[in-house]
Order: structure tokens, then sequence, then C-alpha cells
């Protein structure tokens, strides 16, 4: 158990440090070296002057917000037309169009909450050059906002160029890695075939119909990119997705290793390597935190089975058996700390309170999270941090040798109430109407805890879910719809604006008086900022469903 | 610096963003699919499915995917939310504390007619993820061996020495104390020592 541990929380650490150098080095290149000259010259022919001219933050964010939208069009019409593309050798017909709506903002947030099942419903044209391909470039949306984000930070007026570090990110960083990955999961028992569903006929006589697919590609780009949206529903828990122990180690591994090296990138284009040895820290204590608390409850049996002639061993529902026992709540811990939302068990199946780890996960959202956004929202918890100490000691607060004032104050504030306030608005009216109440699938709070989890997976573009809920109703595809670019969108804007704020700003000297951000005391600060806020936040819904969840059904 | 934005500012940043699309959609999904299908043709059986065929070449089923067993003559599987579907698959997505989850699982004892004092592995009566898991625990494999051997007219021993074989698909898994059992190979060994 141990072992296992190790392999997918300490291996991906030590990997994301040659990583993050890379990234660094691919996606920042500096000025004058060959590589750097080498894409530029590639970037201009593809895209001219606009691709490689240098922006200040808010013409990065145009840019951005402007191919975003070109993202979501161009899906929107894959999508649409699915029943007239090629590709379909299953026939899939048309798709419906709220259900069009949730699909693609929830793939250009790199969120991959799935209101639909791959195999049912989607062609291979519609899961290959519509959802796959954005896999790749929210992914890289995501790591180049925090690339522009740290270029500000380091007091850089101009914050590079937005297509410049998409198309890095994606040819350079992104591909690479996802075709050394796509071998070792075709190496692993994955398939990739272009041929339709095989018809077997079973040793029973019936006839099973067997889809199957492209899904090696997808597969691997899936878990690096901190997607999680999988070929078939049951997303990794299929056997087709992850056929093995290893393929399952495997996955586990992929799914926090660019999150942490996006930590080290940050630490290197900003030059201050210490803060991130400190970031890294406090994100790796709430990682080794949350992975131990799930393995140790989902340890337990399913209370519902006492009592019957049945072997007592750890709760099986929802699992599959080839990964061992632990898998499912080790994976549930990393893919929610991460933005991934992949799984690889079910989550609605799993203990009452071992929902609350991943729960936990997506209200905190900054252990590690998405590629490259989860550390733009950690950015907000740092600047509370730094305020809290300023006010403490009595001095205008500063980071990175800049002053923190009210405006950025005020846009700290916002950015971080974003995401409770669609979390806990949303599954106020989804639970206060039928709206919601006639969609759960299992009753009183475990119901809840339905709602509450399928409104936090959207808010934190998560993306997992308890799959019990019928989510594919028009309300639910259109507020989920809605939360998931809101939660997108306004916690990038914001922060690069505060960052945007600092760098117009003179530099303060640094004095004794000054606050180190790179020491075991900020980042014990950080630590309380995140677990103190949070908790504040979302107490009261914890203890409305997976706590009253496990309390139903332990006191008699 | 003072960044002003006129409409025509917007409408190049589109025509760039226009012109990187088909770029990205060419490379991201055509390349890096056709690539990855090329090399896929180096492992044949695993990347169209690692399909299982009979001797006459038709195909019964898939190694990695479990398919439905209800005769006594062979080993069950896990049960399924979905029936074995394999186009349609999932888990059953109940709560482990829920009065539903109880009455389905007193619903799954009934076939095994149980004596005083048995036990059923656990797996035996817990729906997987996937609704697919192609694998039973070892522990699940022996609790039926008895049911299989008097149905086929064979010893125990005799099955149990096809379970203890290799082609029979046991795998054992790091970690765990005991090995897998392949249930769709496993019954095929069986089929076919009988012929």
């Amino acid at each position: 158990m141990l072992l296992l541990f190790f392999l997918v929380l300490i291996v991906p650490a030590l990997l994301s440090w040659p990583l993050g150098l890379a990234m660094t080095r691919l996606i920042d290149p500096p000025g004058g070296s060959l590589y750097g000259r080498w894409t530029e010259g590639i970037l201009r022919k593809t895209g001219g002057e606009a691709v490689v001219v240098e922006q200040d933050w808010k013409r990065y964010l145009i840019s951005m917000m402007t191919f975003n939208l070109v993202m979501f069009a161009f899906v929107t019409i894959v999508l649409a037309l699915q029943q007239w593309m090629p590709l379909n050798p299953d026939g899939k017909g048309p798709l419906e169009a709220s259900l069009i709506f949730n699909t693609v903002a929830s793939f250009v947030t790199n969120t991959n909450l799935q209101h639909y099942s791959g195999e049912v419903a989607m062609s291979y044209f519609s899961q290959l050059f519509g959802l796959m391909w954005l896999q790749f470039v929210s992914a890289a949306t995501g790591i180049a906002a925090l690339a522009a984000l740290a270029r500000a930070l380091s007091g850089k007026k101009t914050v590079g160029n937005f297509y410049s570090d998409l198309l890095r990110t994606t040819f350079f960083v992104l591909l690479p890695l996802a075709l050394f990955f796509a071998m070792l999961l075709l190496a692993g028992g994955v398939p990739m075939t272009m041929d339709g569903a095989a018809v077997a006929h079973t040793l029973e006589h019936a006839n099973q119909t067997i889809a199957r697919g492209p899904i090696a590609g997808m597969e691997a780009i899936k878990q690096l990119g901190t997607n999680g949206g999988g070929w078939f529903g049951p997303n990794s828990a299929h056997p087709f997705e992850n056929p093995s122990f290893f393929t399952n180690i495997l996955e586990c591994m992929s799914i926090v290793l660019i999150p942490m090296a996006s930590v080290w990138m940050f630490g290197r284009i900003t030059g201050r390597m210490g803060d991130a040895v400190v970031i890294f820290s406090v994100m790796m204590a709430l990682l080794v935190f949350k992975a131990g608390a799930a393995l140790w409850l989902e340890g337990a049996p399913a209370t519902a089975l006492s009592g019957l002639p049945i072997e007592t061993v750890s709760n099986l529902e929802g699992k599959e058996l080839r990964f061992g026992p632990t898998a499912g709540a080790l994976w549930a811990a990393v893919t929610t700390a991460t933005s991934n939302g992949s799984v690889n068990c079910m989550h609605d199946s799993l203990n009452p309170l071992t929902g609350l780890v991943p729960l936990a996960g997506m209200w905190l959202n900054v252990v590690f999270g998405g590629v490259g956004v989860g550390l733009i929202n950690m950015f907000m918890f740092i600047i509370v941090g730094v305020f809290i100490c300023g006010m403490m000691v009595g001095r205008t607060p500063e980071y990175f040798g800049r002053k923190v004032e009210t405006p950025e104050m005020t846009l700290a504030l916002l950015a971080l109430l974003v995401h409770p306030a669609l979390i806990l608005g949303g599954t106020a009216l989804f639970a206060a109407t039928p709206l919601g109440a006639a969609t759960v699938g299992n009753s009183g709070a475990h119901g809840f805890t339905e709602i509450l989890y399928e409104f936090s997976s959207a808010a934190a573009n998560n993306g997992s879910g308890f799959a019990g809920l019928g989510n594919s109703s028009m309300p639910w595809n259109i507020a989920t719809g809605i939360v998931m670019l809101l939660a997108r969108y306004i916690p990038i804007i914001l922060p690069l604006a505060i960052a945007g704020s600092l760098a117009a700003k003179k530099p303060v000297p640094v004095t004794t008086g000054t606050l180190r951000t790179n020491t075991l005391l900020f980042g014990l600060i950080i630590l309380g900022s995140v677990v103190f806020i949070g908790a504040l936040l979302f107490l009261p819904v914890a203890v409305l469903g997976p706590v009253a969840d496990h309390l139903t059904a332990t006191l008699h | 610096m003072k960044t002003t934005l006129s409409l025509r500012d917007l409408t190049r940043q589109c025509a760039v963003s226009l012109r990187i699309l088909p770029v990205t959609v060419f490379i991201c999904s055509g390349l890096y699919t056709v690539i990855i299908l090329l090399i896929a043709q180096f492992v044949p059986y695993t990347s169209s499915g690692s399909l299982i065929r009979s001797e006459t070449g038709e195909i019964i089923g898939s190694e990695l995917i479990g398919q439905q067993f209800k005769q006594p003559k062979y080993f069950w599987p896990r049960p399924s939310a979905v029936s074995w579907n394999a186009a349609s698959a999932g888990g059953s997505n109940l709560s482990p504390a829920s009065s539903g989850m109880r009455q389905k699982t007193e619903k799954l004892l009934a076939p095994f007619a149980l004596q005083r004092g048995d036990k059923v592995p656990a797996d035996l009566v817990t729906a997987s993820g996937s609704g697919l898991d192609p694998h039973i625990s070892f522990a699940a494999a022996t609790f039926q061996v008895a049911r299989v051997a008097q149905t086929r007219g064979l010893s125990i021993n005799q099955v149990m020495a096809v379970i203890n074989n290799p082609a029979s698909g046991t795998v054992t898994i790091p970690l765990l104390n005991e090995p897998l059992v392949n249930v769709l190979q496993l019954n095929r060994s069986l089929d076919r020592l009988q012929k």
C-alpha cells in the first residue's frame, strides 16, 4: 500500500521537476535561443505577425477569449452536424441542443463533465475532431494563462503572446507527452481501431455488442491535460480505457504530472524558485492528507451489507477488481485535487464520508488543480495570505516587490467568491426545486450530495460526477453549462488583472520589514488561508450532505 | 501602458484564431490519431479490442469485457448494473449505505442457495464500476467450484486444475494476496475440456 502511495504521488513529484524545466524552456524560450527562433519562424508562417508580437495582459486576454470563442463555435458545429459527418461506423444520430451546449462548454473549459455516454452518443469524428481536439487546446489555454500570470508577476509590462504560448504548449509539450503516453497505453492493452463495435456471440448464445474505437489517443491527453472526459460512460473504470493494474498506475500518475510541473514552471518564469518550493509543499501536504483520508475511509465495508452472509471486506460496489482494493480511493483523491475528473470507480458508490474527500478537493481547487489554472487559483489565496500578514504587522502588504492595495484585494476577493457562490447558489436552487430534486438517484442526504457534487464539479472545472444523478435534462445541461463557463473565465481574468495591476506599480525595495514569501512560515499561512476559507465556506453543506448521510447510516 | 481596442483589432484577432484553428485540428486530431493507429498495427490483438474467437473464427467476446453467465455449469461473473451491455456500460451508482443497496444485494444472494454459516465473497454480490468487470477473485471462483463440478460431472480437483492453469486467464495482482480469475477464459477452458 505504501508502494502504491509512492508510485502515484512521489514518482510524479520527482518527474515534475525536469518536466517543469522542459516546459519553461519550451513555452518561454530565452530570447535568441535556437529553438526560440526556429519556432518563432514556424509560428509566424502559421498565423502571421499577430502570433508572435508581445502583448500586454489585456490584449493577451482578448486573444485568449477570442480563440476560446472560436473553439466553442467550431466544436458546436462538429457536434451539431454529427449525423452527417464521416467516421461514424456505428451510425450515431443527432444530439439534443442543450446537451451540445453543455458538452461544448464542458470541454472548452477543460471540465469534461459528461451528460452523455461516449459509446452511446458520440461518433468517432465527434470524439476525435471535437472533444479530443479541445482536450489539447483547452489544456494549453490553462498553461498559457499561467505563463502570462508568471511573466506579469516577474514585473514585465508585456506578458508574452497568447497564440505563441498556446501553439508551443500544444505542439511541443502536450503532443509529445501524449504520444509517448499513448504508446504505453497501447502496450498496456488499450484498443486503438477505427472499426465499429464488434458483435460477439457469447458462450451462453446471447449477442453482446462491444463498443470500441480509437481510444488510446484520447485516453492519453484526457489524463495528461487534466481533462478527464473519457471515451466511455464509466470512464477509466471501463476495461478498454484502463485494462490492467499497470495501466491504472500509469493513468493515475499522469493525472498529477503536469499540474505539479506547472508549479516549477511558475517558479522558473518568475525567477522565484523558493516561492515555488513553498507552494509545492503546501499543495503536496494537502494532497497526501486527502489521499490518506480517502484510503482510510474507503477501507471500511459497505454499511448496507452488514449482517448479510457476505465476507467482510472493503467497499467493492462500483469498483473494478483488477486495480486492487485501494486504487479507487487513491484515484478519487488525486483526480479531484487536480481538476482532472476522470474516475476509476463510481464516486456515487463511495462510502458517504469518503465522498467528502473528492468534494473537498473540488471546493478548495488548489491542490495542484487544473493544468496552469490550479496555481492561478492558489495565487488568490497567496494574495489573501499576504494581505492578512500585512494587517497583522500594520504594513501595506507586498507580493514579489509590489504593493498589494485596495483594487487588487477587491479583485482577489471577487475571484475567490465566484467559486462558492456558483456551487452554493446552484445547489440551493436545484435542491429546493424539482429541477434537481426529481433527478436524484439516491434518496435523502445522499441525493443532496449528488446535487452538491454536480455543481462542485462544474464550478471546479473538474468533471467527475456522482453518476446516479439524472443530469441529462435540459435544466441541468443549461445550468451546469453556464456555471462551467463562469467558473473558468472569471478566475483567469481577475488574477491576470491583479498581476497586470501589480506589474504597473513601482517596485518597493526589500527591507528587513518585508514579508518573505519563500519561508516555511508563509507556507503555513497559505495553508491556513486555504483550509480556513474553505472550511468557512463549505462546512455547512458538508454537514448537510456526506456527514448527515454517514450518520443516518451508522446510527440506528 | 494604455490599451485601446478598436473593432478592427477584434476582427483581426478572430482572423488569427481562424487561421490557427485548422492547423491545430489537423495536427492534434488528424496526425496524432494516424500515428497512434499506425503504431497500433504492431499490437493487432489488443488494439482491436482483445477479441476472443472460437475455432470457427466467430467472435465469442473480449478478454477484457465481462459477459453474462447464469447457467449452473459456468462460473458466474460479478453482477452488472447494465446487464453486461458493452455498448452502454455503467455501475449501479447506489450509495453503499442505502436501503436500495441492501435490497439489491439480498436479491443477488438468492441464486447462491446458501447453507447456514456460508459466506459469499463480496465481489460476487457487488456491481463493478463498468458493469463489465471480466474478473472474479480466486475466492469467488473456489466458492463456485462445487456447483460447477457437480453440474458438469467433474471432480472438484479437475475443476480446480482448470482454474490453476495459466491458460484460463488467471492473473496475479501486485499488493493483492490472491490472484484474479478471468471468467470468460475460465469457462471457455472448461467447455474445451469437455468437448
